[in-house]
């Protein structure tokens, strides 16, 4: 299946700005992420299409990550 | 003392007098200093229903008691006083080194009173204390008039000073300092330009008595630790600045666009801090003493200052529907000159753009220039006009409230007590409007800052979408904001250190015993304090309210599409968690705990 990823900020560097992944059917968040090579734990905050989601959580056809590390401001 | 010097100057403009006053600090530990401190003697000199711009109203500077202390982000200042904007209490603070500096010269505060008959600054030097003419630097921009102040007093003097909007009685006029340092909001510049006080320059050479030197040694090397390993102060704040939002709240689906009738806007990225730094960032630009530099300094063609923030990115950007990220750092160095809030100014542009979408503002008033949602130029033009009261521009000084009810539809304003909303659609953050809804000050997002656990999942993760809970993580954070307010730190170390820290930090610099409860006991007697002013100055409970867009009409697309704020299920519990009763009132038992009856 196609899963649409989106990163930003400094995990953007040596990975681009959006991306395709061809995953397995079920495949996890957390999947894609390994796949990708992010430590689950430069990741702060994971949108599954613009909603809360978790590295466990299994993708579907088209689905977007959205992939941020820790950011703020204000 | 240890922590203040127990000192205020006190310079009354008309009479042109200066008092250097023994600062009976008794109180100090209730009320910290800063924000807590100002609210308290702005509660006991000014009439809460005085005029805002009139010479009853005073003007107070004042810092906290890390001030000019080595503690991480120890130099910032608070200008307290009646807003001529919202009508509450007013308490804008800045960083920058003009706090730092003003510490150093020996003083916890200065309070200014009256009127001066013609323009006027203020030149102090340790003891020496001048009220000077400023008639030469009265029409000049900032750049302008800081760098002829700094050839007037030396060039180690510090300048915090209005543009010329604050001269105009602009209400959104800023206090500035070190060139693009902003006291925004709330109008607290007209105050100072309605008194005929172009600037005050300070030199101080004092260092601050600390108590347990060691041991401040020891915290402070400890928290800049927590600060550089934090991800948010340690990596994100120091590589993107906090335009590094720009993207997570869109994709989060609550970036307010065109004037909050969209959450999302389809070009976030060509304005986000990714393309900030790729495209404009010149170099960082921290204040004092501060580990985290998140202060941005930027060029474009021949333009190059200090900023944009990410509300000042939003204000006139996706708000007003604009995607060319070099016309927003050019509005931005025109805020800067001319001392204007950059948030209410661009809200305000939103506004007009809409209230001309809709037919309410006609061609004809337009002398030419656009007021078209996406048009850069724009932006640029109506911030110059708004500073200069130029055309439109004057009627659009004053505020978008003001400005949407001259055309009769003041509910086209997104505004909470007459202050623009800033950068978060709270129909998609929950506790977020709660917070927008009952802060002190009008709409604002740094009263306590619910995006923090909402969106940036620090210190955890909350639902955005969900209601329980909310209103006891509002209260706490703004009693935490109010402590940091007044100590004289930067709201951004919140993202690393917690109470506890900031009790032992107040405690190592002044010899206090605050513990990380009290220290927020604290916090809520300053926040109480606050809402005793503004409901004595006639600001009614109805009041802490969003506006009627956000309240009955949902989101219409993007990931937080169909959400309205369901702010009349938070409210009553969260008068109920501040002990006031139903009508939003503090109750009797509630001040008496907080000692303020
Ligand atoms: S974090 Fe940013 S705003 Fe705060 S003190 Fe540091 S540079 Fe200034």
């Amino acid at each position: 299946m196609n899963i649409r990823v989106k990163l930003f900020a400094t995990l953007r560097e040596g990975r681009g700005k959006a991306l395709e992944v061809d995953a397995q059917d079920g495949a996890s968040a957390g999947e894609i992420l390994r796949s990708l090579m992010i430590k689950a734990e430069d990741v702060a905050i994971l949108l599954i299409n613009g909603k809360d989601g978790h590295l466990d959580q299994p993708l579907f056809e088209d689905d977007l990550l959205s992939i941020f590390p820790p950011v703020g401001g204000g | 003392m240890y922590g203040y010097f127990g000192k205020r100057l006190r310079v009354n403009l008309k009479d042109r007098t200066v008092t250097v006053e023994a600062w009976d600090l008794k109180e100090g530990e209730k009320f910290i200093g800063g924000r807590g401190l100002g609210t308290k003697i702005l509660m006991e000199e000014v009439n809460p229903q005085a005029d805002a711009l009139s010479p009853e109203n005073k003007l107070i500077f004042v810092t906290g008691p890390l001030t000019g202390t080595p503690t991480p982000t120890g130099g910032r200042y608070m200008v307290v006083t009646k807003s001529p904007l919202t009508g509450t209490v007013a308490c804008s603070n800045s960083g920058g080194y003009w706090g730092a500096e003003l510490k150093t010269a020996g003083y916890d505060a200065i309070i200014l009173e009256d009127k001066a008959d013609a323009p006027v600054y203020i030149s102090i030097e340790d003891e020496k204390v001048e009220i000077r003419d400023a008639s030469h630097l009265w029409g000049k921009a900032v750049t302008e008039a800081t760098k002829a102040l700094e050839a007037e007093n030396g060039e180690k003097a510090k300048v915090c000073l209005i543009g010329p909007a604050g001269e105009k009685l602009s209400r959104m006029a800023a206090v500035m300092n070190d060139y693009s340092r902003a006291a925004g909001r709330s109008g607290v510049g007209a105050v100072m330009g309605s008194k005929n006080l172009k600037a005050i320059v300070v030199k101080g050479s004092k260092k601050v008595a600390l108590h347990d030197e060691a041991n401040l040694k020891a915290l402070v090397s400890a928290d800049n630790k927590k600060l550089r390993e934090n991800g948010v102060t340690g990596q994100g704040l120091p590589t993107y600045g906090t335009a590094v939002l720009v993207n997570i709240i869109n994709e989060n689906g609550i970036l307010p666009t065109n004037n909050f009738q969209k959450a999302y806007f389809d070009k976030a990225e060509e304005i986000s801090g990714e393309t900030l730094a790729e495209k404009y960032l010149v170099k960082k630009d921290p204040c004092y003493r501060c580990p985290i530099a998140c202060g941005r300094y930027c060029k474009v063609d021949d333009i190059e200052g200090g900023g944009p923030e990410y509300e000042t990115v939003w204000a006139f950007g996706s708000d007003c529907g604009v995607s060319d990220l070099g016309a927003v750092i050019k509005a931005n160095y025109w805020c800067n000159e001319l001392g204007l809030d950059t948030i209410s100014v661009g809200a305000t542009i939103a506004a007009a753009m809409e209230l001309y979408e809709k037919g309410h503002i006609k061609e004809a008033e337009l002398e030419g220039l656009s007021l078209e949602f996406g048009n850069a130029e724009a932006v640029i033009e109506w911030t110059k006009k708004i500073g200069w009261r130029q055309g439109l521009g004057d009627k659009m000084a004053d505020g978008s409230y003001r400005l949407a009810e001259m055309y009769g539809v003041p509910e086209l304003s997104m505004t909470v007590k007459k202050q623009e909303l800033p950068a978060y659609d709270p129909r998609g953050v929950q506790g977020h409007g709660l917070q927008y809804a009952t802060s002190n000050r009008g709409g604002c997002h740094v009263r306590g800052y619910m995006i923090s656990p909402e969106i940036l999942a620090s210190p955890e993760k909350l639902d955005r979408f969900a209601l329980e809970g909310k209103a006891l993580w509002v209260k706490i954070f703004q009693d935490l904001t109010a402590v940091i307010d007044s100590m004289g730190l930067c709201l951004f170390t919140s993202f690393a250190l917690g109470a506890g820290d900031y009790a032992e930090l107040y405690n190592a610099v002044t010899g206090g015993k605050y513990t990380a409860e009290t220290i927020l006991e604290a916090g809520d007697r300053i926040w109480n304090l606050e809402r005793m002013f503004n409901l004595q100055a006639g600001i009614k409970p109805e009041e802490d309210t969003l506006p009627k867009r956000l309240l009955e009409e949902e989101i219409a697309e993007g990931p937080s599409k169909g959400w309205v704020h369901k702010l009349d299920e938070l409210l009553p519990a969260y008068y109920e968690l501040r002990g006031w009763t139903k009508e939003g009132v503090p109750s009797e038992e509630k001040l008496q705990a907080l000692g303020l009856a």
